[in-house]
């Protein structure tokens, strides 16, 4: 076995230097009914290099390549462009093959590239301070909630109806179990996102008000007015973002008194990758609120000499040192995608992030445009950045989804699949577009949404 | 005292005021190969970008409702050699398992074979979203089911949850399927029980899920005191944790009566699968009597720890908790397509406790964990359990006769031998050992865990390791315990030959500094 050092002769010098005969004495604690006598069945027996990728590429050759086709999927996940240079760098075996810096002596490569991510996500949400990262969008919104629970000592959670809607099923599903109260709500089908509503359902007893920015159906709004009514209750107002690359043309959540934000980092160094992993970013406008953070945190110090270095700090607030009393049970984050982020960022840096954001918004006017004149659309946006939902005429969206992806074109994300059962979400499709989008691709997807829809009108 | 003539230890060592090794100070603060690399935001430029786009037109007519950024974001830039040089550079002060022994119990740091790479980065896996037409991901829905299915096989149990995000969220996956299952029949149970010696995110998750903690003593031994546990188990008692293998290395033998014990009184047994790798192929932890356990694909499955993270932990279930199991999770229908199971047809499996991430968990984990199982099949995988188990205890054999091992005379180990720092002279601790071995160019083992150990020191080698690579780590790990018998005063300012000396922690916590300010 290719991956194994020890050979027999080995391995008898070993138990004779251990006292045992067998390697089946070393596992006599294992009561004799659990103990196997042969290998499991039901598994293929050791296969080459060769024969593993003969088998892994016949699964990946049943899967419809999203750089392939023309291609307009979003809601939460995004397809961009990753510079090479991203993908050799975290391939090295000193970040790949490395542990939690626990030991900061010999991980300063860990610990500054968060330092300089930390930084990073900050100054894009417009926050003081960022945390090492979490697991993804969805799961970093729960932990805001959990947070303002613990600052505010209020149950209560009013989620706008436009947030992504697994991600409010990820908070009602926690919230059940911590006996905190969530207030949803299905979105309003309007040009603009509703935020009188979204201001009316904040009380006295509200923790805070999580609403997504750009929204779930791809509209923008200043939040300023909800960051005053969330603070005049004494509650917080968690704004999630699920595309920071929109953070590159439109203003941060922390300039419009957003007090937490998370959001999913994916869009930058990550990849679609089917879901995961993926990178959950969670930052705090004000300094005073860190240590209630959930997650790692690296901070600047000193080392003997003198030298700068940085270290995991504030663990006081984390489970190994904390156990129970923890405030949040997260322990492996997801720093690889962490130096991915940081790494495209970097490549970006000021100039290039407002560059990529000016072409993801140029084209997505030249689509909304163009899939506005296809007969039985509409586009129901009035502010949109990089994504839009469209409202079909004729079949559902899901069933239109299927058509075009029948044709070779994957036409965006129908609302019926993460709206099961809201009929007027039924004929609602959100479509992205990104740089990676052409002209062509654009010119296709109306040609093909044009053709479904005829056929069943 | 005998210990450092029979460690082998030479005191020889010859330190530097300034400088290294008694040579000159660098003007650059370099040493050879060894660069210092100042932080991004002090080479970096706003106006520098490494990625070619097109201008912005500033005239160009924008829907963005009036709200276009008008102040800067305050991020700077590198061209594509310099980000290359300034991320390389950092990578180089970070030990791997690519470079040398790492150590760390409980953390399973094996080799991460390149060829999962490989796969994972596959268009065909890669490049494909998370909600496209299930007719079009078919082969992704296929590399789940599969790797689902032989995490039931090679744990002996009937179904599995794949979507937690890591072990600590895999835990908290078992313990809501276990509270989902006792509100289900109306049974509200406020206590889940953790032995004293269980991971810390044991007792977080419990807490998380809204349960009280109570901890279960160990014996001298070593493993869960089963009388006390049996001694508090009643009405108010959703559950234990135990981890098994535990996180003193061993086994614990009574774990089929600890959970026939458990479920006589109505309570589910969790076992944290963070110590898999030691009985992966050999032991079905089904076959124990389990209810849910989780597996982290990045211990046992060799997924890589990227320097914290990204993991994935699948939880296995018991027949019990599987109707509880979190959305989404796969089907395979009669014509043997594949389909997710998601909020629109959750009727089909019954009261899931909901989602607990967007998405399907973590793919790029799942392709390179089958293709580690694929590579290894059910032989290697028994081999790789045996060959961790082995190597562990032939360093408990190797060092027990001039380092503590509490747990020695308890049996063999499983795949992590523990120490103790009771001898250690001259106010000498286990970090002193810890930093000594960095000097000696390996990671230190996992120190202070378990907490019913006085100054633990937890050692797990895992299969990666040769036969000559363990003796050389013996070798020097008996050196530096023997400076720490004897007392040796400069084993206290180690490490001397990593980029940094010892860090000043409590300053980094006393005085935060979170973010680059300038």
């Amino acid at each position: 076995m290719r991956y194994l050092p020890l050979t027999d002769t080995d391995r008898q010098a070993m138990l004779a230097t251990i006292g045992a005969s067998t390697i089946d004495d070393l596992f006599v604690d294992v009561p004799e009914v659990a103990r196997l006598d042969g290998p499991i069945h039901g598994l293929p027996m050791h296969a080459s290099e060769m024969a593993v990728e003969r088998h892994m590429k016949a699964l990946a050759a049943k899967n419809l390549v999203a750089g392939e086709v023309p291609f307009f999927l979003g809601a939460g996940a995004y397809r961009h462009h990753v510079p090479a240079s991203v993908d050799t760098i975290i391939q090295r075996g000193e970040f790949l093959t490395a542990y939690t810096p626990y030991q900061p002596e010999i991980a300063q490569g860990t610990l500054q590239m968060l330092f300089e991510f930390q930084t990073q996500v900050a100054r894009l949400y417009g926050c003081a301070v960022a945390n090492a990262s979490l697991y993804d969008g969805s799961t970093a919104c729960w932990e805001a909630v959990a947070m303002a629970t613990r600052v505010t000592k209020r149950k209560r959670a009013v989620l706008s109806g436009a947030l992504h809607p697994h991600y409010a099923q990820v908070v009602k599903t926690m919230a059940h179990f911590t006996g905190d109260e969530i207030a949803d709500a299905l979105p309003a089908i309007t040009p603009d996102p509703e935020l009188s509503g979204l201001i009316a359902r904040i009380d006295e007893d509200t923790a805070c008000v999580v609403v997504q920015y750009p929204d779930i159906l791809g509209r923008i709004s200043d939040l300023t007015p909800v960051a005053e009514a969330a603070h005049a209750k004494g509650a917080l107002l968690v704004v999630v973002n699920t595309e920071p690359v929109a953070l590159g043309a439109i203003k941060s959540p922390g300039e419009m008194g957003a007090d937490i934000v998370v959001g999913e980092g994916q869009s930058l160094g990550v990849g679609l990758q089917f879901g995961g992993p993926y990178l959950g970013l969670f930052a705090v406008r004000d300094p005073k609120h860190v240590r209630q953070m959930p997650g790692r945190l690296c901070g600047e110090t000193t080392d003997a000499e003198g030298k700068r270095g940085f270290v995991l700090t504030l663990s006081t607030r984390e489970q190994h040192i904390r156990r129970e009393k923890a405030t949040s049970n997260i322990c492996t984050n997801s720093g690889l995608c962490a130096l991915a982020f940081t790494v495209h960022m970097t490549l970006l840096g000021e100039t290039g992030l407002r560059q990529l954001a000016a072409e993801n918004h140029r084209l997505a006017c030249i689509a909304a445009d163009r899939l506005a004149k296809v007969p039985g659309v509409e586009v129901l946006n009035n502010a949109f950045f990089n994504e839009f939902t469209l409202m079909l005429g004729g079949k559902p969206a899901r069933e239109i989804i299927r058509d075009l992806a029948d044709r070779g074109v994957l036409g965006g994300v129908s609302l019926g699949r993460l709206y099961p059962g809201v009929e007027a979400l039924e004929h609602a499709l959100l479509v992205a577009v990104t740089e990676t989008t052409t002209e062509e691709d654009i010119e296709r997807l109306a040609q093909e949404l044009e053709a479904s829809i005829k056929e069943t009108v | 005292m005998n210990a450092p003539n029979k460690s082998g230890w030479k005191p020889e060592m010859q330190v530097a005021e300034s400088g290294f090794l008694g040579g000159p100070v660098t003007s650059t603060g370099n040493r050879g190969l060894m660069l210092e690399e100042a932080l991004l935001f002090e080479i970096g430029r706003a106006d520098v970008t490494g990625v070619d786009l097109p201008e912005v037109d500033a005239n160009a007519a924008t829907r963005l409702g009036g709200l276009a950024r008008s102040n800067p974001i305050g991020l700077v830039g590198l061209t594509e050699p310099e980000t290359v040089r300034h991320y390389t550079r950092l990578s180089r002060q970070n030990y791997g398992i690519d470079l040398g022994f790492f150590p760390l119990g409980s953390c399973t740091m094996k080799h991460n074979p390149r060829l999962n790479e490989k796969m994972a980065r596959l268009p065909g896996f890669a490049d494909i979203h998370p909600l496209a037409p299930q007719s079009s991901v078919q082969g992704a829905l296929e590399v789940i089911h599969q790797l689902g299915e032989w995490l039931c096989k090679l744990t002996g149990m009937p179904a599995v949850a794949m979507s937690p995000k890591a072990g600590a969220h895999g835990e908290l996956c078992g313990i809501l399927a276990i509270r989902a299952a006792h509100e289900a029949r109306g049974d509200a149970r406020e206590v889940v029980l953790v032995p004293e010696s269980a991971h810390g995110t044991n007792p977080a998750t419990a807490a998380f899920a809204g349960y009280r903690v109570e901890d279960i003593p160990a014996t001298p031994e070593g493993r869960v005191d089963v009388a006390a546990l049996k001694a508090r188990l009643g009405p108010d008692v959703a559950g234990v944790m135990i981890t098994n293998p535990n996180t003193c290395g061993l086994f614990e033998k009574d774990f089929r009566e600890i959970a026939d014990a458990v479920h006589a009184a109505g309570g589910y047994v969790y076992c944290d699968g963070a110590n898999f790798n030691a009985i992966v192929g050999k032991v079905r932890p089904g076959d124990l009597g389990v209810d849910a356990m989780h597996i982290n694909l990045h211990k046992t499955f060799s997924t890589p720890h990227g320097g914290g993270g990204p993991g994935s932990g699948p939880v296995v279930l018991s027949e019990a908790l599987a109707p509880f199991a979190p959305l989404p999770f796969i089907r395979q229908s009669g014509e043997g397509e594949f389909y997710l199971v998601e909020e629109e047809n959750r009727e089909e499996r019954g009261p899931s406790f909901g989602r607990m991430t967007a998405f399907h968990g973590q793919m790029g984990m799942f392709t390179r964990a089958l293709t580690y199982i694929l590579s290894h099949g059910a032989d290697g995988l028994k081999q790789v359990a045996e060959d961790a188990v082995l190597n562990a205890n032939y360093i408990l054999r190797s060092m027990e006769d001039i380092l503590h091992a509490p747990f020695g005379a308890s049996g063999p180990c499983m795949h992590e031998a523990l120490f103790g720092d009771k001898d250690f002279t001259n106010g000498l601790s286990t970090l002193d050992v810890a930093k000594g071995l960095i000097d000696e160019g390996y990671h230190p083992m996992t120190v202070y865990f378990p907490l019913v150990v006085h100054g633990a020191m937890l050692v797990e080698p895992t299969e990666t390791e040769s036969k000559a690579a363990i003796d050389q780590f013996i070798t020097a790990f008996r050196g530096v315990v023997g400076r720490a018998l004897e007392g040796d005063e400069a084993l206290k300012q180690a490490p001397y030959y990593s980029p940094r000396r010892r860090l000043d922690e409590t300053g980094a916590a006393r005085k935060p500094k979170l973010a680059f300010e300038g």
